[in-house]
């Protein structure tokens, strides 16, 4: 049975950002493995020579001409933001202070 | 008038019968009586609705040519962005959100007149088969209040099935809209990948999503298709061509000569006695009214739950990285001078529930360096097996059937802890949107043992979704012939009254 420890768990909420509690991991944890297992099914069968499906139609670039087209006003942009300032998003600091 | 089809109502409302307001107000009323019990809306836009009916009112006493449906209401599910009404996918980091633009969907509705009176509950970003993983508490299905609605579409097939709304939008990534109308004894089709527009869809995997239609009824369902189907500029993956001729196939219901293929994978171990005698009985109704039935053999359907857990999950943990409590939604601990990364780790913490982050863990597991080959790499390679399967099987017949899901509703609370048990529950349906092609579920009954709804899938080849409606109106037609009424007439009255 695969298994997936509270430590592997923490390091993908990490790279998810995602701030998890103590209990949150555990029971993650718990469960992963039956998950694991389940999903593991894809590589019983010999795959070598069958090309991988992204997407279920061909999909290539569409271009549109380029023509001004209506788009938000700034205030309909920044309607749902969580803090704005002088028209723009406010965010909390992205660097170090100095 | 509430317990009539969206066909009777459209009819009425065209003959001035009745207004779009009093139809409108005849469902806002049902609503404030049932909906205490069946909690299948989130949030009802009550003067928004008024409001819409008595323009489609006006339109239509100044002799305006009028849509199909217009004045008919109808229920949407919370993953479409509708503009100014709160929408918030099921979950708690858009709570509060007014999205600042409509979906293609939500346009082409208004556009065609159709009243929207709210939104309905879901599984939170469609992750789920029970509307129990919703942030806002899970629905209740109108046929055991004890009992769930099905998923992810769950307020969508609960306010159908309750007579709240004739009509509603629902989106299927693995089942979504057609397992919800299985256990709820309704009729919803998933559209042929890329038939009906993304754009304004909350995306949680963005190669399997699609919305679609449900009614109580083939061809209420398919006004809904045609109104919103088509091309978009929008949405990149959106299909250049023509809608399919789905009214027109509704009306016609003829199966005869037409060659119905069972997946022999569709069946047997693990689906309840009661749905596969079910199954069988609709398959021998087709076969008498003309239909030539043959087994088909998709080997490669063993693998497409744990192929769908791994693309999905993987999509979701990419499509999801958007709620960074920046733009929009939530923001928690943005205090004492913390980083925009803490906030949106603490954010993302606190707002997203816990199948969605058990299956971002999962996404990025897959995803992850030295993992990527094995889960997601191999996943893609069986979604293309799966595409030849259906080519194959699509070469010997004109659609394809199974049981839609292999158990009628369970309890609330039953299978919530048990994801493995929940995930199984779609294993009839994934299949069709790995490949992109459409399907529907249709009432095929009720099982013998709980006297519970059982539903008929059908599938057809992508933008071939006319003959899910051919098919599904001619064994809908022998199916209430032989019962002497709708199946949806034999679910228990509601007493309402609770809040």
């Amino acid at each position: 049975m695969s298994t997936l420890s509270r430590d592997e768990v923490a390091k993908l909420a990490g790279l998810a950002r995602i701030e998890m509690t103590e209990e949150e991991l555990v029971n993650i944890s718990s469960q992963f493995g039956t998950i694991l297992d389940a999903v593991a099914r894809v590589q019983e069968l010999n795959l070598d020579g069958v090309k991988a499906t992204s997407h279920p139609q061909p999909i290539e670039n569409i271009a549109r001409p380029d023509v001004v087209q209506p788009s938000l006003t700034p205030a309909e942009a920044l309607s749902g933001a969580p803090a704005q300032e002088d028209q723009r998003f406010r965010v909390p600091q992205i660097l170090g202070e100095e | 008038m509430i317990f009539k089809t969206a066909t009777e109502m459209a009819d009425a409302l065209s003959k001035k019968e009745i207004s779009s307001v009093e139809l409108t107000q005849a469902h806002l009323d049902r609503i404030s009586a049932v909906d205490g019990d069946v909690k299948a809306f989130l949030h009802v836009d009550k003067d928004g609705a008024l409001a819409q009916a008595a323009a489609v009112d006006a339109d239509r006493a100044s002799g305006k040519a009028m849509s199909p449906l217009a004045g008919v209401p109808l229920a949407l599910k919370d993953v479409l962005a509708q503009k100014g009404v709160p929408t918030t996918a099921g979950s708690k980091i858009l709570q509060g959100w007014k999205p600042p633009y409509d979906s293609t969907v939500v346009s082409k509705l208004k556009d065609a007149g159709v009243v929207i009176l709210g939104k309905t509950n879901m599984d939170e970003f469609a992750m789920g088969s029970s509307t129990e993983n919703s942030g806002y508490g899970p629905t209740f299905n109108p046929w055991d209040l004890t009992r769930t609605p099905g998923g992810s579409s769950g307020g969508s097939s609960a306010a159908v099935a309750s007579f709240e709304a004739p009509l509603a939008i629902g989106s299927d990534t693995g089942g979504s809209i057609r397992q919800p109308a299985a256990l709820t004894g309704i009729v919803g089709v998933r559209p042929t990948y890329g038939a009906v527009s993304r754009y304004g869809l909350i995306a949680y995997s963005s190669s399997l999503d699609q919305a679609g239609p449900f009614g109580r009824t083939v061809l209420d369902a398919a006004l809904l298709h045609e109104a919103i189907a088509g091309h978009d500029a929008h949405d990149a993956t959106s299909i250049e061509a023509a809608v399919p001729a789905v009214v027109a196939a509704a009306k016609d219901g003829n199966v005869k000569g037409m060659k119905i293929g069972v997946i022999k994978q569709l069946q047997g171990e693990g689906y309840q006695k009661g749905v596969q005698t079910r199954f069988t009985e609709s398959l021998d109704l087709l076969a008498s009214l003309g239909a030539e039935i043959v087994e088909v053999d998709c080997p490669s359907f063993e693998y497409a739950l744990a192929a769908y857990y791994l693309i999905a999950p993987s999509e979701c943990s990419s499509n999801l990285a958007r709620f960074d409590a920046m733009r929009y939604g939530l923001r928690t601990g943005d205090e004492n001078g913390a980083s925009a990364e803490a906030v949106m780790a603490a954010t993302r913490d606190a707002g997203f529930g816990r199948e969605v982050k058990r299956r971002i863990i999962l996404g990025t597991y897959a995803l992850s360096s030295g993992y990527y080959d094995a889960y997601y790499g191999s996943a893609q390679k069986i979604r293309t097996l799966i595409i030849q399967d259906y080519a194959k099987a699509f070469a010997a017949a004109d659609v394809l059937v199974s049981p839609t899901a292999p158990t009628t509703a369970y309890k609330i609370g039953e299978k919530v802890d048990d994801p493995m048990a929940m995930y199984l529950g779609d294993v009839a349906t994934i299949p069709v949107n790995l490949a992109g092609i459409c399907g529907m579920s249709l009432p095929a009954g009720l099982a013998e043992e709980d006297n519970l709804p059982v539903g008929f899938q059908i599938m057809a080849p992508a933008m071939q979704d006319q003959r899910l409606y051919q098919t599904g109106a001619a064994l809908e037609a022998a199916l209430i012939s032989k019962w002497g009424g709708a199946l949806i007439t034999k679910a228990p009255a509601l007493k309402g009254g609770a809040k």
